[in-house]
């Protein structure tokens, strides 16, 4: 049955359900502690605040931001066409990556990366056709280039928490300054590694910036079957370290939290938690159909809150930004996205002997008997 | 050469190592102010300071996994796991993480992590403490898999070990920690890994063994001696690598064999022995390889573990129903 309009109530109930659901949204990610708000939706500065970022910088970042983004829709295009294998999107989390990657040093600083964090660890040096490489099934792409402060991608989820506190407990150790930002999301924190790394982290006052991206989903399972608690920064507390809240979604917030929490880890004040309120603003991977767990309105909801609307928004407001400026900058995009597609394609198709190098520095030779025979036979 | 204990062994490898190499540290529960549980690293903390020694939560997941992110740091780890039975809670760690680090990065980043660990059983320890299962681990590519029996070879393998570039899981016999004493030499030596030895010499069979039950081998080879039969007792050293060629010869030296190990039968490190045997020996033998090792259950409560872990009644009895297959 379809409610009609009328003269009381001019509101359908397909608009009062959708406004119900997108008041469901909110409050999945409002907690009872504050939370850092800089940029409003309507890309204003909220009153009392202001911008942490200069305007060069934040067009710095929107490239980043809409780098992000076209990357996504090319490799899923690309996986459609069989030339990409799964492949996680950023989609709706381009604040949450670029703003935190801003704040840190890729001259001293390390990501610990999980998996949905392009631009942040292709703008700390790791190679965009590289990147795409690793995706595409040719192990090459794995690699990190020498001198560039970042872990390989992590499957295992949570896995990657205590290499990052042993990484920075072994640089504070022998007197670096460097800190170590490591990513997980709202799934990845149930699992123990979590809690047992921010709790080392705080034993040791590590260097360690946990940046806990809360999009609101582990594959299909909502946050509200992650945990009873309100929040996730709350956590930190138990650990002995600051925790604080973002509006993941908001550029100015994200990076000005990340900023004072790398401050205090690099200056010894140990480890911050910072949970970014984000939302996956599509699919899991492209294995993946949200359709059987997302409502349309969830996903259209958030669309006014698309962290690179409001970006654009704020610029223009500063004059700093026009259509012409956005039409340069996506072709300029294009071009390097197109570049490193093509030199991923190109890449020579891995050998059948990497399956066997980079096992052991020096293999048994019972596994180079194996070597052998394999390829032998083939 | 000093007679040593295996525990006075692994506590001298770790204090020359760390004075020698100021980038070794040492991790673990109780490791520092308590010298560890049964003492390997007694000492450690008042000499080299906390800054290298560190007591750590009671968490064997991180102890393993800050393991690895020390290494990639630049310092070189050597992790306690209290026995080898806890490092269920920190498998996820080693084996798809600390192990394949290497792969994983392509080379970029390599985990030169020791853990060590004691292990085994017949000392009535509680639940979980005496768990053999060390074969799990040598289905983690990556990893060595280093099972001393001896107090020459805990010194030197463990100084190898921390020396390896690659991630090794160092398991000491927990029963042989003071009941196994032998000569030690002062200062630095290594034993490479991948070298099987014979212990002892014998015709008529041959015993395949490692760490704590390399012991109960020669005390069976003993007791067969005195019916007339010569047992050869080859002590593998580490599983990972494998030193396949020592096993063949020695095996093919005498044309029977019986493996021995505290683990359960099934799946056992024993069952890679006997295939390999299969593959490469296969002529030379003369009568089935037989096994003797612990039961498909899990590791009873301490008042009956002699009927659980090998004795040297069963190993006799494999042995004599060896020689005499036709």
């Amino acid at each position: 049955m379809t409610a009609q309009p009328t003269a009381d109530d001019p509101k359908t109930e397909a608009e009062l359900d959708l406004e119900s659901k997108q008041e469901d949204v909110e409050r999945s990610f409002a907690g009872p502690g504050e939370r850092l708000e800089i940029l409003s939706p309507d890309g204003t500065v909220r009153p009392g605040t202001e911008a942490p970022m200069s305007t060069e910088q934040v067009r710095d970042a929107l490239r980043w931001m809409m780098l992000s983004r076209t990357v996504d829709v090319r490799a899923i295009s690309l996986q459609r066409q069989g030339r990409m294998g799964t492949f996680s999107a950023v989609r709706g989390q381009e604040a949450s990556v670029v703003g935190s990657s801003f704040a840190l040093d890729p001259a001293r600083d390390w990501i610990v990366p999980q998996y949905r964090e392009l631009p942040g660890v292709v703008r700390h040096g790791f190679p965009l056709d590289g990147y795409l490489l690793y995706w595409m099934g040719n192990p090459a792409g794995g690699r990190v280039p020498d001198g560039v402060k970042v872990l390989p991608l992590q499957i295992a989820l949570a896995a990657q928490l205590p290499h990052a506190v042993g990484l920075g407990w072994g640089l504070k150790l022998q007197g670096s300054e460097s800190v170590v930002a490591t990513y997980f999301g709202d799934g990845a924190s149930s699992e123990g590694d979590s809690h047992e790394a921010m709790n080392l982290a705080g034993v040791m006052r590590a260097p360690v910036v946990f940046f806990l991206q809360n999009n609101g989903w582990a594959i299909s399972t909502p946050r509200t079957k992650q945990t009873a608690a309100a929040n996730f920064a709350s956590r930190a507390e138990g650990y002995g370290f600051p925790g604080v809240i973002v509006d993941g979604n908001d550029l100015f917030a994200v990076y000005a939290a990340m900023r004072e929490a790398v401050e205090r880890a690099r200056t010894g004040g140990g480890p911050t938690l910072i949970e970014s309120q984000t939302y996956r603003m599509g699919a899991h991977n492209t294995a993946d159909d949200p359709t059987r767990y997302m409502e349309p309105v969830e996903l259209s909801g958030w669309d006014e809150r698309d962290p690179i609307r409001r970006v654009t928004a704020w610029l223009r407001s500063q004059d700093a930004w026009d259509d012409d400026a956005e039409r340069e900058m996506q072709a300029g995009i294009d071009r390097q996205v197109d570049e490193a597609i093509e030199s991923a394609e190109a890449f020579a198709p891995p050998n059948p002997e990497q399956i066997y190098t980079h096992v052991y520095a020096d293999p048994p030779e019972r596994l180079r008997a194996q070597q052998r025979a394999a390829l032998d036979s083939h | 050469m000093a007679t040593m204990t295996m525990i006075e062994a692994i506590r001298s490898a770790l204090r020359e190592e760390m004075a020698r190499d100021e980038r070794v540290v040492a991790l673990g529960q109780d490791i520092g102010q308590l010298g560890g549980v049964f003492r390997a690293t007694d000492g450690l903390l008042k000499e080299f300071g906390a800054d290298r020694v560190f007591d750590m939560p009671l968490a064997e997941g991180v102890i393993a996994g800050s393991a690895l992110g020390l290494a990639v740091s630049g310092l070189v780890p050597v992790a306690e796991i209290q026995f080898l039975g806890f490092t269920h809670q920190a498998f996820h760690q080693i084996a798809p993480q600390i192990a394949r680090y290497r792969y994983r990065s392509q080379g970029r980043y390599n985990a030169q992590v020791t853990i060590r660990t004691p292990f085994g059983g017949g000392v009535r320890t509680p639940e979980l403490h005496s768990d053999a299962i060390e074969a799990q681990f040598v289905q983690a590519p990556g990893l060595k898999v280093v099972m001393p029996s001896n107090p020459y070879d805990a010194k030197g393998m463990l100084l190898e070990a921390i020396r390896d570039p690659d991630p090794v899981l160092f398991c000491e016999p927990l029963r042989g920690y003071r009941l196994v004493k032998g000569e030690v030499p002062e200062g630095d030596y290594t034993v490479p890994f991948g070298q099987s030895r014979v212990t002892r010499e014998g015709s008529d069979v041959t015993l395949v063994a490692w760490s704590a039950a390399v012991q109960l081998a020669e005390r069976a080879a003993e007791r067969l001696a005195e019916e007339g039969i010569e047992a050869k007792v080859l002590d593998l050293r580490t599983l990972v690598p494998l030193d396949v060629e020592g096993l063949v010869s020695a095996v093919e030296s005498t044309g029977r064999c019986v493996v021995v190990h505290e683990a359960p039968l099934t799946a056992g490190f024993g069952a890679e022995v006997v295939a390999t045997l299969q593959e490469e020996a296969f002529y030379s033998l003369e009568a089935p390889v037989a096994r003797v090792a612990a039961p498909d259950t899990p590791y009873p409560i301490a008042s009956i573990e002699d009927y659980y872990v090998p004795s040297v009644e069963r190993v006799v009895d494999a042995v004599r129903r060896t020689v005499s297959a036709k």
